[in-house]
């Protein structure tokens, strides 16, 4: 009777299942570093890396959104964590002595989820009319005005008032200069840590495969699968739309804050926010497959740490990171290679199970006997 | 087939979990061989100064960290061939950040990681500051060659080599204003709105140029984004009757805008800061167009002073290419730490903290005076700018002329 109770319980859905799974290897990697953090076996080196490791996680997932479940290509995400970066970090330098720094981490949080999700949501307007290409050009065009903006403009604060220009100007008597045009924000203070990361990381996943699991997930799939039979059929395409790309900003917003709030200098240049970081969290994406969350996780994740962990190879660092990455994709996509791989794998499946079904012989054999 | 690639997705997952702990492990026993490599040390009172550099070798500024790389490690063999430092040979690695702040602040894990004891680095201004936070947690000695934001050096563990962008660009302007030649000319600026570099000379030197009654004319900008076309940027200079241009930049952009502003036909004196050196470089880049072109930089390589000449050939015989003004400093800055270190009685079985608190009390009393980037001497304040003289050099028959 108590088995059968216990067996009922563990019957969950398919979907519910890879959801755990996906928790489960993010508790699982946290426990493991939080171990080795704590009886000295991590470098400094790989506790450097964990923190960026998780946010470019957190913006691949919510690419992820974008891309897998809408089946919208953007090529704008850096912009966003480029504005959740900014607003976060003005907030947290503005008020950097008067607040105690978790609730002001908090706030910052909320306020760079909250910008993002704004301008998401402006652009998303006239944005979300195009298709395809069309819509990754101009995205990729927004990310770019985002930050070419934010790399001109001089904000600060003195006694006369608060001041917003495009040229440069002095600070009179007492005051603050906040944004210093392309020298960006200076001395943010350092307060993501990885396990406020990784929670973010596990908050991003909770809400974005729940969002798959709901009625608004169907919709806004069955947008990405066929939109005239969803609009046959009464869905709200502009809404879903928006649901999805605002949701999907946001967080990559989120990840802004963590990246501005893990290094004390902030620059609005190509190198943190252009486009190319945008393709690179493509890259991750793809790499972990479009429309699959966790691989996203996982290709962040190992493609972040990789040119970190080929240190050792110098000058030949980047020309293998880039051979790697080509044939990490061809392992993982090409029809070839999947077919092999399945070949292969249905090898050592049925010797496996070959495997095991010997043991719960003989187990069983033994249970015989007494 | 989809619990196949499932099963395949959580074997590779776990796969990488088990790589990726494979390399912390190593790296962690790395450590731990250094720790015990230094515990020995106490003991035997015998071990080796280790000293790390950070620079970008890959990427667009691949050149001035190579450039870095190269001259600290021409400097160290020099030191270690003479016997060392107080008689311990020093032990030296470069790191790649690709000049990101974030990708720096990796490299400077690593080479702690590997036991680094003083910094010579960041090459760049963004990851020095960067770096300098996480210096200044660890109280880590650091001396930029390089790094020539202001805030580079806000910490007192932090020192430079070169001089601080306001720097330049007041002295820019005061040089501009003391040479008869240039004084009256109508200045139009042309400058790289994007990096702090090119940004922070620019401002310094406006609010100089007003001050010193200097005839700005034009005022333009352009950012890393769009540095192929300059001819706006050029149109607008010759409208505004401009016939000096300045251009607190780096020099890939300026062989781009020598060269627009040949095809327009039209020719200004240009004049530049030390960003400006290595133009003579640039592949497929006709040098005559260079002729004439001034800039600041604190260190020529025609020189003829003994130390700059041997080191040149020295760099010529490693590299095949002449060093530039990064690898100067770079090298000035392994013989001020050498100098100070002396100076200090500072040891290799010190702890990092405490060498890092000798070498500041040390580096203010230090005067370097056979140097590669200053006519006179090198000194620095507490404030961990360096005391030195700038010189401005003319491109004449294709080489750099130190001009009066």
């Amino acid at each position: 009777m108590k088995v059968s109770n216990f067996s009922k319980l563990l019957k969950i859905s398919k979907t519910q299942k890879r959801n755990l799974i996906t928790y489960a290897i993010v508790i699982a990697f946290y426990l493991i570093i939080q171990i080795m953090d704590k009886t000295g076996h991590l470098s400094s080196h790989m506790k450097g890396l964990l923190v960026p490791m998780t946010y470019y996680s957190i913006v691949a997932v919510a690419l992820n959104l974008c891309v897998g479940i809408l089946g919208e290509l953007s090529l704008g995400h850096a912009g966003f964590m480029c504005i959740g970066a900014f607003s976060s970090s003005l907030f947290s330098l503005y008020f950097k002595e008067s607040m105690p720094a978790g609730i002001r981490f908090f706030i910052a949080l909320l306020i760079g989820t909250a910008m993002a999700a704004l301008l998401g949501f402006l652009i998303g307007i006239p944005v979300l009319r195009l298709k395809g290409d069309y819509l990754a050009i101009v995205t990729l065009a927004f990310g770019e005005i985002i930050k070419n903006i934010l790399a001109a403009v001089y904000f600060g604060y003195d006694e006369t008032g608060i001041h917003l220009s495009f040229k440069s100007f002095q600070i009179q008597g007492e005051g603050k200069m906040l944004i210093n045009g392309a020298m960006g924000i200076q001395g943010t203070p350092n307060n993501s840590n990885f396990t406020i990361a990784i929670v973010i990381l596990l908050l991003a996943l909770f809400i974005i495969q729940n969002l798959v699991n709901s009625r608004d997930g169907r919709a806004i799939m069955s947008i990405r699968d066929n939109r005239i039979a969803a609009e046959s059929i009464g869905i709200n395409i502009t809404k879903y739309k928006m649901l999805a790309f605002t949701i999907s900003a946001a967080i990559a917003g989120t990840s802004g804050v963590l990246f501005a709030h893990n290094t004390s200098t902030l620059t609005a240049s190509s190198t943190y926010f252009g486009y190319n970081v945008s393709i690179m969290i493509l890259v991750y994406v793809v790499l972990g497959g479009i429309g699959n969350i966790r691989g996203s996780v996982i290709a962040a994740s190992i493609l972040y740490i990789l040119p970190e962990m080929l240190r050792g190879l110098n000058s030949y660092r980047m020309l293998i990171y880039s051979i790697l990455l080509i044939i990490i994709m061809l392992v993982n996509w090409a029809p070839k290679a999947i077919e092999l791989r399945n070949k292969y794998f249905t090898i050592l499946k049925t010797k496996a199970l070959e495997l095991r079904d010997k043991c719960f012989s003989k187990i069983k054999r033994r249970f015989a006997k007494r | 087939m989809k619990k196949l690639s499932k099963v395949i997705s959580v074997l590779s997952a776990s796969a990488m979990v088990m790589s990726m702990l494979a390399g912390c492990s190593d790296a962690s026993g790395d450590v731990t061989s250094t720790e015990s490599g230094d515990a020995t040390v106490t003991e035997s009172g015998a071990s080796t100064f280790k000293i790390g550099g950070i620079g970008p070798t890959t990427g667009a500024a691949a050149i001035y960290g190579s450039d870095v790389r190269d001259a600290i490690q021409i400097a160290v063999d020099e030191i270690n061939e003479a016997g060392g430092i107080n008689g311990y040979q020093i032990e030296y690695k470069f790191e790649d950040d690709e000049h990101n702040a974030e990708k720096s602040v990796n490299a400077y894990n690593t080479l702690k990681d590997w036991g680094m004891q003083m910094l010579v680095g960041c090459v760049t201004s963004a990851p020095t500051i960067a770096v300098s936070e996480k210096t200044y947690e660890d109280n880590m000695f650091m001396l930029t060659p390089s790094g020539t934001a202001v805030n580079c050096v806000q910490y007192d563990n932090a020192f430079r080599v070169c001089f601080s962008d306001p720097n330049q660009g007041s002295a820019s302007a005061e040089y501009i204003a003391g040479n008869s030649s240039l004084k009256d000319s109508n200045i139009a600026i042309i400058y790289d709105s994007s990096t702090e570099y090119s940004a922070g000379i620019h401002d310094s030197f406006v609010s100089k140029a007003s001050e010193l009654g200097l005839n700005v004319v034009s005022d333009t900008a352009f950012t890393t984004d769009s540095a192929t076309d300059f001819t706006v940027q050029l149109q607008t200079a010759r409208d505004a009757d401009a016939d000096l241009i300045f251009l607190p930049i780096y020099y890939n952009e300026a062989s781009l805008i020598l060269t627009q502003a040949n095809t327009m036909g039209y020719a200004p004196t240009f004049f530049g800061c030390d960003g400006m050196d290595g133009i003579l470089e640039v592949e497929n880049f006709d040098t005559s167009l260079a002729e004439g072109l001034m800039l600041l930089t604190p260190f020529s390589a025609t020189a003829t002073d003994d130390l700059t000449v041997s080191f040149v050939s020295k760099f010529e015989e490693m590299t095949g290419h002449v060093p530039n003004q990064f690898g100067a400093d770079a090298y000035d800055a392994v013989y001020a730490i050498k100098a100070v270190c002396e100076a200090q009685n500072i040891t290799p079985d010190m702890s990092v903290s405490d060498i890092c608190e000798a070498m500041k009390t040390g580096m203010v009393e230090v005067e370097l005076d056979n140097v590669l980037t200053s006519p006179t001497t090198l000194s620095w304040d507490a404030s961990g700018e360096p005391n030195k003289d700038p010189r401005a050099v003319v491109i004449t028959n294709g080489v750099y002329e130190l001009c009066e």
